[in-house]
């Protein structure tokens, strides 16, 4: 298949996920404004990052100005699962593709230009990622500018209304290995508990950590002890492409 | 406030970035080590549960309305609604319940 051609078949799949991402965004970008961004500040670390719960992670740390390790510490833990997806793209290349394209495919990953890539018939034609990335992320970053812009004036109730519209993305993105993977599914029923009690205020009060910090502890801990209880043993690439 | 922003910036986009490149440059096989496996793999959806509850309920104005918009998305997940349906709906549940509880 040409290089053209795969650009452009990336292109048109990438424009479904471009247009979920724009509306996904703007949701982000409303939190972005409250934590005090830009629209320029939106739109590069969007464009740049092209990580939803990474960002909204580092985003609500910027309020409680956070030292800049907690950030790096956080950024780490949100995006672990591309760490996991990287690997698992490695082996789609063709063995003498150059570094560099490896790296740029590398920058390109995202839950959802992972999930199309890994799923390209044979070995990876990295100018089909590179068409996916192309259309979706102007999207995403003029999503953010775009949320950070209306922020101050939206009427309240649409805005409260938006503000969930990440959240259930979040909920698109870990309901459906839940239904597959009981595992999965008690892990995610534990976060939710253990968050809860963690986050009320007569327990936080007392530990008096930030949430950052409270999201990167207690995914270490229920992950690790996942991982203790129920080793996962199921095929290598395919259990992050939902979505 | 006493850290730039625009600090904060680079520093997501380094990390992030990183991340995703560094198995890209070092791991040449497959990982084989069976619990950082099982660890990875169960990473992305507690991240992300802990990150959505009791997160959802606080930032609606109406907790009760973020509460049953999670639930209804959980919902609409679990029979198959993509990423963008699930979002979309719960938006469009907020809306409407706000109009009646506030």
């Amino acid at each position: 298949m040409s290089k053209e051609y795969a650009f452009k078949n990336g292109i048109r799949d990438g424009i479904p996920i471009g247009l979920g991402y724009f509306a996904v965004a703007f949701s982000l970008g409303f939190m972005a404004k409250k934590c005090g961004l830009s629209p320029l500040q939106g739109f590069i670390g969007s464009f740049f990052t092209r990580a939803s719960a990474g960002e909204y992670g580092v985003y609500t740390m910027v309020v409680q100005d956070a030292g800049y390790l907690a950030v790096v510490a956080m950024s780490l833990v949100t995006n672990l699962r591309y760490l996991l997806m990287s690997t698992a793209l490695s082996q789609k290349f063709l063995p003498e593709t150059p570094l560099f394209i490896r790296i740029l495919t590398g920058c390109c990953v995202t839950d959802e230009i992972f999930g199309i890539s890994i799923a390209y018939p044979g070995y990876l034609n990295p100018a089909y990622t590179f068409g996916a990335f192309s259309i979706s992320t102007p999207l995403w970053a003029l999503g953010t500018t775009c949320g950070i812009i209306a922020g101050s004036v939206l009427p309240g109730s649409i805005v409260s209304a938006l503000s969930v519209a990440l959240y259930g993305m979040f909920i698109a993105i870990i309901i459906p290995p839940s239904k597959k993977d009981k595992a999965v599914g008690i892990a995610v029923a534990v976060s939710f508990l253990l968050s809860y009690v963690v986050r009320r205020p007569e327990i936080s009060g007392t530990i008096n950590l930030s949430s950052g910090a409270v999201t990167i502890i207690l995914t270490i801990l229920i992950s690790a002890a996942a991982a203790c209880i129920k080793p996962h043993t199921g095929a290598e690439n395919n259990d992050e492409t939902e979505n | 406030m006493t850290h730039s922003i625009w600090i904060y910036i680079l520093v997501m986009i380094l990390s992030t970035n990183l991340i995703r490149v560094i198995p890209l440059i070092l791991i040449r096989g497959q990982i084989r080590n069976r619990f950082i496996k099982s660890f990875l793999y169960y990473v992305p959806y507690v991240t992300l549960a802990v990150m959505t509850f009791p997160a959802i309920m606080e930032a609606t104005n109406s907790p009760i309305a973020g509460g049953i918009a999670l639930i209804l998305g959980i919902v609409a997940a679990w029979m198959g609604l993509s990423l963008f349906p699930v979002s979309v709906l719960c938006c469009v549940t907020v809306l409407i319940l706000e109009f009646f509880l506030i």
